[in-house]
């Protein structure tokens, strides 16, 4: 029992438990995960769980069947927090978060222009559809559509080569000098930093534009216009 | 050859999935196809009533799983057609009563005698919808030409694509070609153009679809009925026919295009 129990680490959060694991085999680690609850049922009962996979890389079946073994015991998978980005867009897909809150708040902290170029960017070749979350610490770009009902989160910029038909937040940790553009511009609502709208008419033939706050702190759109 | 397992489900209630599974099922078993289609909406079931086979259940689909009787006790076969088969829900149990693993072994015993398993997913994205599709090889989503339909249809597409069980096709259901006409509805291409998905059927809203279904008799039977007709087309298709929409009655350009969308992968 000792051996099964080296592998993983349990950990109280404020909103649930946090369950680590590292990079030895998936197949162990989950057996040892589901040993563990079927040993003390009523300490995982009801429990709200996020795992951190390290840097595992895990397919959309590997993590429908931990999550539906969970699920049969009572127990709510909501996170997956790992190294590997294919299993954080594997996580993604099926509506899992991928980052927990940090136990202490972020400081505020200031942006400049330059500080957006030195981000990582997430691209997604894909629709994104109603009930997707896409939440990215750095800039989005979506090569596809957005769908209403869909939501983009991200702490840079936003580009969609497509239509924007959702949500999107870009800017998310207060960067008011992230912007958004997409080829049609027809959001559910737009937000950037701390800033929202959901202005923006429909259009009988769309045209690129593009969304930003302008100097009187007014978020708008502006046709894009080749120079 | 062994059976395609097609499910059938939308989201959002009402938008006519028992009704197209009768149809179908009806129009494939007419042509000569054995069909066996199941209910996999527990606690809530219709099928049987669209059917018309209400009165001949004696066993469900959950007293095969819990080994009260053999398979075969529970299939009911159709007043008409001697190759329709129908595996009705329980009405007094609830989504709990399966689960996906059960569901999976149940087809498996279907697969070598049929040549096509329909099941009816249950409204919602929840237990019964994930047992529904569960063992499904292909997956039609229906929907109806609104803003909510469509919404819903495009979160299942979502979770069916985050699940792996490759690309949905699409049937229309309900469309109103003069609402369309004076743009009070979404066309058959605004659909098409959110959704992204293979189109494999429009059917026309058509008031005889709820006559038959009061009546046990699914409008695939009827030769005059349009919305039949749009059915009886999904079934050729489903047979890998090439079988033109159907023409009703807006302008053509629109249908050309609608083809020319359909076509694309």
């Amino acid at each position: 029992m000792d051996e099964t129990r080296s592998l993983l680490q349990i950990k109280g959060l404020r909103d649930g438990l946090l369950i680590s694991m590292d990079d030895a085999s998936w197949e162990d680690q989950r057996a040892a995960l589901i040993a563990q609850v079927d040993e003390r049922p009523a300490f995982f009962q009801g429990a709200r769980l996020a795992l951190d996979v390290a840097s595992q890389v895990l397919h959309v079946n590997e993590l429908v069947e931990v999550r539906d073994q969970l699920s049969e015991r009572g127990i709510f998978l909501w996170a997956v927090v790992s190294e590997s980005p294919t299993t954080e867009k594997t996580a993604q897909l099926l509506g899992l978060a991928t980052r927990i809150s940090k136990q202490r708040p972020e400081e505020a902290r200031q942006y400049s222009v330059g500080d957006l170029g030195e981000e990582t960017s997430l691209f997604l070749n894909r629709t994104i559809r109603s009930g997707t979350r896409i939440e990215f610490a750095g800039h989005v770009v979506v090569l596809g559509d957005v769908n209403p009902g869909a939501e983009i989160i991200a702490e840079g910029n936003v580009i969609i080569w497509g239509r924007l038909r959702g949500m999107v937040h870009a800017g998310s940790k207060g960067n008011h000098h992230a912007m958004i553009c997409a080829l049609d511009l027809s959001p559910t609502q737009l937000r950037i930093a701390d800033k929202a709208s959901a202005v923006l008419k429909p259009q009988e033939s769309p045209q690129p534009e593009m969304a930003r706050i302008n100097e009187d702190g007014t978020l708008q759109a502006e046709y894009w216009t080749p120079r | 050859m062994p059976a395609q397992v097609i499910t059938i489900t939308s989201g959002k209630g009402g938008v006519g999935k028992t009704t197209a599974v009768a149809n179908l099922a009806v129009a494939l078993a007419a042509d000569g196809s054995k069909v066996v289609c199941i209910d996999g909406d527990i606690g809530l079931r219709n099928l049987d009533v669209i059917l018309g086979l209400e009165n001949r259940i004696v066993y469900d689909i959950v007293d095969v799983i819990e080994g009260r009787c053999r398979l075969k006790q529970a299939m009911i076969r159709d007043k008409k057609l001697p190759e329709l088969y129908l595996i009705p829900a329980a009405q007094t149990r609830d989504k709990n009563a399966v689960s996906s693993s059960d569901m999976i072994r149940l087809i498996k015993d279907l697969r070598s005698d049929f040549d096509f398993v329909l099941i009816d997913s249950p409204a919602g994205i929840e237990r019964g919808f994930k047992n529904a599709i569960a063992a499904a090889d292909r997956v039609f989503v229906i929907t109806n030409p609104e803003v909510s339909a469509v919404r819903d249809a495009d979160r299942v597409i979502g979770i069916l694509e985050a699940e792996e069980k490759g690309p949905a096709s699409l049937i229309i259901n309900r469309l109103n070609p003069l609402l369309v006409k004076n743009h009070d509805m979404l066309s058959a291409e605004d659909v098409l153009d959110l959704l992204a998905v293979e189109l494999i059927g429009i059917v026309p809203e058509d008031e005889t679809v709820i006559i038959g279904s009061n009546r046990g008799a699914p409008v695939a039977y009827d030769p005059k009925s349009k919305a039949g007709q749009a059915f009886r087309n999904i079934a050729k298709r489903m047979k890998g026919e090439t079988v033109p929409f159907l023409d009703l009655g807006a302008q053509s350009t629109l249908w050309g295009r609608i083809q020319r969308l359909a076509g694309r992968k």
